[in-house]
């Protein structure tokens, strides 16, 4: 009998259309005008670099679960951000054995060795990052020069400002266009804000995060330098945009509340402050994002929400 | 506590059968009336093997006080009794009737006669009407209230939230003269001041239907809420009308709230009108593998198949069936299945649309958490299930969870959310069962 082959199973039996690849889809999606914007600023060795990372990533992921006889996982297509993400913080000239490197740092060991998707604690592409200036300091720090822009060689804005020749730094407009030194899709702002409100208004991000962690800088910074134009190139300059629209934004390392992610949003605006105005580092977006990622379940844990119309146990 | 907002997610609407009227079947050659349509104790049948029976009679009485009697749908002869295989995997008897095709009335079938709140609500039990809305809870026992007092709200159910169900929606457009009525009993027996109809904003024709039909009685408001998903959960739309939260293990009555559906109410005032109990019900008949869907009425007990068949048969071949909605609905495992005092749709899908996708890693998008009417934490209940921590179960309460599977709609890796709550509930369930048992006995070794 045909009724005999009825699929019985609980409900719901009706299912939200979104999967996690169309998410990541979004994510890679709101990334293209940041990549597409630093190949145009930095030139066609971007590509090579992005190519690396993302290549490398997407090999690692499909190996480690190869041999770990684990269900092929690279179709969610995390390892693609990550890729991606990781290529776009690197400066253009990177040697692309090291790019490989720490892709393969960044999936194999803080992604993979935690558990896959959704396990890890630390953001893969921030901690192979950290990895890389500590291992790489060189080539890490030595950024090429954007297209159109003549002075100030190669130093990233935080860096003249770090020493203190702030008449050499490019113009607010350029800024907004990404005509500056830096890491390859950190420089774009008109780009990664576009790409930040397509995966805000697409429901992938909320704003809480990176209103939180750009507001937290804006206002330290202006009280500390007292004047808005300097806050201005705080926010603009390093690495704030791309860390706070895609890096703060990223579901297994931060909190899951609109509450926790604005505990985690002012805490990254915070460290990254204190690194930045006093410590060695020019730049402290990377390590105030993997600092918040260890405090995430504890946040979480704080701002769990009390369920509705429960009683004391 | 007004500020507080319940979440929920925006489900697909696919009220495909919202204009059309209910079509009344005829009466099927066979009936299955099983003894368990509500929740608490079975009925026991009154009739055997070999009697007539004829339209209204009653065939069995209520197995309890928490319980229902029910009576024939059909005018036949008893066939056999014997026991079924209900769809939460259970056996209960169901009476089997052959129909002589004739739908002759019953000997005795005469209104009630109602003298105060007592009698008012022995005659809501006498009429076997449960909660039809869906959960199937005696509707006399909510209004067995012995402190009228403590109604300040009669809160009657309109949103009807699942997709593609407009058995609600066709009663309170075709039978708002029923509804009228009912109101009136309510202010009449229970002496109720404040009644408030909670009706989804998407079913306008019924709201501005209901408005007219109110327009004289400052006692009644019909509240028109935003359609989202579970706005008909009965908890979510208490808070939604009248502001309260039922606290956890209490009743709504503890907040001063009596909450029923709009047919449960409308059946209600018909049976006191004309005395015929609950023997019939209007389906809304849709899904992606129903060819032609509509609203039929048809009696209680009647094959799934049957009532398919009357609606026009399938486009194509179905591969999953429901009664009730595709968000908290049950699948059944054929077509023999009969419709039951609270089934308010029967739902056939396609095969594409049937497929359980596979599980994949949790991203940790918070979604189920931030999506949860109640304010649940999914993830953790999931967590504490697996490592089998009960208590930390308990410190969840899990066993708020109303099961609405808003979890599993929104979740993008398609996990089983609500699904392992279940399991955590009934395992939470036997853990605090035998853990009071362990107190009871440890009293006594003191005592003794």
């Amino acid at each position: 009998m045909a009724d005999e082959r009825f699929v019985v199973s609980p409900s719901p039996h009706l299912l939200g259309a979104r999967s996690t690849r169309a998410i990541m889809l979004d994510v890679i999606i709101a990334l293209l005008p940041a990549a597409a914007a630093s190949a145009f600023i930095f030139g066609i060795r971007t590509v090579a670099v992005i190519a690396m990372c993302v290549g490398v990533s997407v090999m690692t992921e499909y190996l480690f679960t190869l041999i770990c006889r684990k269900p092929v996982s690279v179709d969610d297509l995390s390892a693609c951000v990550t890729g991606l993400l990781l290529a776009l913080n690197l400066p253009s000239g990177i040697p692309l054995w090291q790019a490989a490197v720490g892709s393969v740092f960044a999936i194999a060991v803080v992604k993979c060795l935690f558990g896959g998707i959704g396990q890890n604690f630390a953001n893969p592409a921030i901690t192979a990052r950290i990895m890389m200036i500590i291992a790489f300091t060189g080539s890490m720090s030595t950024f090429g020069q954007a297209i159109g822009v003549d002075t100030a060689a190669s130093a990233t804005p935080l860096q003249i400002i770090a020493s203190g020749a702030s008449d050499a730094l490019p113009s607010i407009g350029d800024m907004l266009l990404g005509l500056r030194s830096g890491s390859l899709g950190e420089t774009c702002a008109v780009a990664l804000i576009a790409g930040g409100i397509y995966l805000v208004c697409r429901k992938v991000i909320s704003w809480a995060t990176p209103v939180a962690f750009i507001g937290t800088v804006f206002v330290f910074s202006l009280v500390i330098k007292g004047d808005p134009v300097s806050a201005i190139y705080q926010v603009l300059g390093g690495g704030l945009l791309i860390g706070a629209i895609f890096m703060a934004t990223d579901y297994s390392t931060t909190p899951t509340g609109t509450a926790g992610k604005l505990i985690f949003g002012i805490g990254c605006g915070l460290i990254t402050c204190l690194i930045r105005f006093w410590g060695s580092y020019p730049e402290g977006v990377s390590f105030s994002i993997l600092l918040m990622n260890i405090l995430t379940p504890y946040i979480d844990k704080w701002t769990r929400r009390k369920p509705v119309g429960g009683a004391k146990a | 506590m007004a500020f507080l907002k319940l979440p929920g997610v925006r489900v697909p609407h696919r009220k495909n059968t919202a204009d059309m009227p209910a079509i009344r079947m005829p009466a099927p050659a066979e009936v299955c009336i099983p003894m368990s349509m509500h929740i608490g104790a079975p009925a026991k049948p009154v009739v055997k093997p070999g009697d007539t029976v004829k339209v209204g009679q009653l065939i069995a009485e209520a197995g309890g006080f928490v319980s229902s009697p029910i009576h024939s749908s059909v005018s036949g002869t008893v066939k056999k009794i014997e026991d079924v295989l209900t769809s939460s995997g259970g056996y209960v008897p169901a009476i089997f009737i052959a129909s002589d095709g004739k739908s002759e009335i019953a000997d005795g079938i005469t209104p009630p006669v109602i003298t105060d709140s007592d009698s008012f609500a022995a005659a809501v039990r006498n009429s076997g009407i449960v909660g039809l809305g869906g959960a199937g809870f005696p509707t006399s026992v909510k209004l067995a209230v012995k402190d009228l007092s403590k109604i300040e709200h009669v809160v009657v159910n309109g949103a009807e939230c699942e997709p593609y169900i407009t058995s609600d929606t066709r009663t309170m457009i075709d039978r708002t003269s029923d509804i009228v009525e009912g109101v009136a009993l309510l202010e009449k027996w229970l002496g109720a001041k404040s009644i408030i109809f909670g009706v989804e904003s998407n079913k306008k024709k019924a709201i501005d239907v209901l408005r007219a039909a109110f327009s004289g009685d400052d006692r009644v408001t019909v509240k028109s809420l935003p359609p989202i998903y579970p706005q008909g959960g009965e908890k979510v739309l208490i808070y939604n009308t009248v502001g309260r939260i039922v606290p956890e293990g209490k009743l709504p009555l503890d907040v001063g709230v009596v909450i029923l559906n709009v047919t449960t109410l409308a059946s209600i005032a018909a049976y006191v009108r004309t005395g015929m109990p609950l023997v019939e019900k209007c389906i809304t008949v849709d899904g992606s593998a129903v060819k032609e869907p509509k609203n039929v009425i048809a009696p209680i007990g009647t094959s799934l198949k049957d009532v398919f068949e009357f609606a026009g048969g399938f486009r194509c071949e179905p591969k999953k069936v429901l009664y009730g909605g595709p968000m908290m609905g049950i699948s059944v495992p054929d077509l023999e299945q009969p419709v039951l005092k609270m089934t308010n749709a029967i739902i056939a899908m396609d095969s594409a649309e049937s497929e359980v996708p596979e599980e994949k890693p949790c991203i940790r998008c918070g979604s189920c958490i931030n999506h949860c009417p109640l304010h649940l934490d999914p993830p953790a209940i999931g967590k504490a299930y697996k490592l089998g921590d009960t208590e930390a179960l308990e410190k969840l309460k899990v066993n708020l969870c109303m099961e609405c599977g808003v979890c599993s709609y929104s979740c993008p890796a398609r996990r089983h959310i609500v699904q392992r709550n279940k399991l955590a509930k009934a395992e939470l369930r036997r853990f605090q069962t035998e853990r009071a048992e362990r107190k009871k006995k440890e009293e006594e070794n003191k005592n003794g």
